[in-house]
């Protein structure tokens, strides 16, 4: 966290999660937490987002969802998948409206476990998040301008 | 003559935390009708009972909702005790009623954070939940865990509280009502919040009961009916009455939780100065046969759970009827006639849990 080069922009949605994650996720937001502190927004529009955050498992309603926000996003961005259920299907994994993790559906860069997901961890993988997403910019901008 | 358009609302909305989508029917700016899509969030919890151990179930049914999660697990445990005829111990009962009455408070708090962010008053969205970590931190030192925190078991509950903790809460239930005071007064007395909610969405007394709405929206409406008075857990023992308000707008919701989080402040108090000594679980043998039909005060509402045991260790149903669900055709009355600026504030009125309508 020595430097960020940018304040990147947090899309939340709720896949299909119990709610326990999504207020944890609120949660990072409000005094106690302070994720602006690291110029972090919870924004609601995804062409403006840089971090897609995703809570519970893939149910076949949500799926389209989820494919949706991730295809509006600009790249480069990062998605992370809050709570056990977005990593895995967790507690849900044996229902029969529930498909899995948030990774049958898009690629997933971080993991945060937790049942509900503690706003410690829940920072801690946005942090990580944030580095990524810087590496990856170099990645784009290095591509981009090899094809020009 | 106006003219009529459709506008989809949601799934995924700014000012919802929670996916759930409406069609809303304009004319012009007023809303005439709106048609609600469910289904966002369906697991098929449920169905999950007739393959877990109904006593593994317990951790299944604490997860059909991350904020009433204490209340979702009582309410199943106690219609499974009532159906293999096991009583609780009393000490058990009434930590059942001081960890409810905390979620309670943690849920009240929740809304009027996120009431306050729709109106656009951020400070005040702050503020709420800034108090709300108090409770927060009460719960993660008695249960360890901060919102879903598995303490209740068929039997009993699995962790007991120390009598220098149940000191700690008193003294953390008597410092959040001093700082709640301010909080309460800006609600109620602002002027920015009055100008948003008074008059707006009402509900009368007759639409209430008709369309079958409970909890805080159906008291706000002048109905005098809460199902804590019915007694179970310790609310026998403690003094409970519906706290009612008359208007039946968005502000006289407004009212009724806030009053509600002193009415929690007490009883919590009252409970730890009346909690008896004892065990705080019973051992459980065999296998529940026969059904129950219990109903629980959640702190959005009544909520109905159905069991049915088949003498095995896999129970034959379970059913939840949430109070989201009952709040849904009348919050759809509300909306109709308003302003398309106002639907987000009338659907976070009925404090939306989309999580438990939807399991």
């Amino acid at each position: 966290m020595a430097k960020v080069s940018k304040s990147p922009w947090l899309l939340h949605y709720d896949a299909s999660s119990c709610n326990g994650c999504d207020i944890e996720v609120l949660d990072c937001l409000t005094p106690k937490y302070d994720i602006e502190r690291f110029g972090i927004i919870n924004t609601g529009d995804p062409f403006q987002a840089d971090i897609l955050l995703i809570t519970g498992g893939i149910n076949s309603q949500t799926e389209p969802v989820v494919r949706q926000l991730y295809s509006q996003m600009p790249d480069p961005k990062v998605v992370v998948a809050v709570g056990i259920c977005a990593c895995t299907g967790g507690v849900f994994k044996e229902c029969y409206n529930i498909k899995g993790g948030v990774d049958t559906v898009i690629p997933v860069d971080i993991y945060v476990p937790g049942c509900a997901a503690r706003p410690e961890a829940i920072i801690d993988g946005v942090v990580k998040a944030v580095q990524l997403l810087d590496k990856k910019r170099e990645e784009f901008l290095s591509q981009k301008h090899g094809k020009n | 003559m106006a003219k009529r358009s459709i506008i989809p609302f949601g799934p995924q909305h700014p000012v919802l935390p929670e996916p759930v989508h409406l069609d809303l029917v304009l004319e012009d700016e007023t809303v005439v009708e709106a048609v609600p899509s469910i289904g966002y969030i369906h697991r098929g919890l449920e169905k999950l009972v007739e393959k877990k151990d109904f006593k593994q179930y317990v951790y299944i049914a604490e997860r059909v909702c991350g904020i009433c999660s204490c209340g979702h697990g009582m309410g199943y445990c106690e219609s499974v005790e009532h159906v293999m005829g096991i009583n609780v111990p009393p000490r058990a009962a009434y930590l059942r009623t001081i960890w409810i009455e905390m979620s309670r408070i943690h849920s009240h708090l929740l809304w009027l954070g996120l009431l306050a962010d729709a109106l656009g008053f951020e400070s005040l969205f702050m503020e709420s939940w800034r108090l709300r970590e108090k409770i927060l931190d009460m719960m993660d030192a008695t249960t360890g865990g901060r919102i879903i925190f598995s303490v209740n078991c068929v039997g009993g509950v699995l962790k007991d509280i120390t009598p220098e903790m149940l000191a700690e809460i008193s003294r953390t239930v008597d410092e959040m009502e001093k700082e709640f005071a301010p909080i309460m007064e800006t609600f109620l007395h602002d002027y920015s919040v009055q100008s948003r909610l008074c008059g707006l969405g009402v509900l009368t007394k007759d639409q209430a009961v008709m369309l079958g709405a409970v909890g805080p929206m159906l008291r706000a409406s002048g109905v005098s009916y809460d199902v804590r008075m019915t007694g179970y857990a310790a609310y026998g023992d403690l003094s409970v009455e519906p706290i009612t308000a008359a208007d039946g707008d968005s502000y006289a919701r407004c009212e009724v939780r806030l009053k509600e989080l002193l009415q929690s402040f007490q009883l919590i108090r009252e409970a730890i100065g009346k909690i008896p000594e004892g065990p705080i679980a019973v051992p459980v043998k065999g296998s529940p046969s026969g059904e129950y039909f219990m109903r629980i005060e959640q702190p959005r509402g009544e909520a109905i759970y159905y069991v049915k045991g088949n003498g095995t260790k896999n129970l034959d149903r379970f059913r939840l009827r949430t109070p989201t669900t009952s709040n849904i055709p009348p919050m759809l009355e509300t909306v109709k006639g308003c302003q398309l600026a106002d639907v987000p504030l009338l659907i976070l009125t009925i404090d939306p849990c989309i999580s438990c309508t939807e399991r």
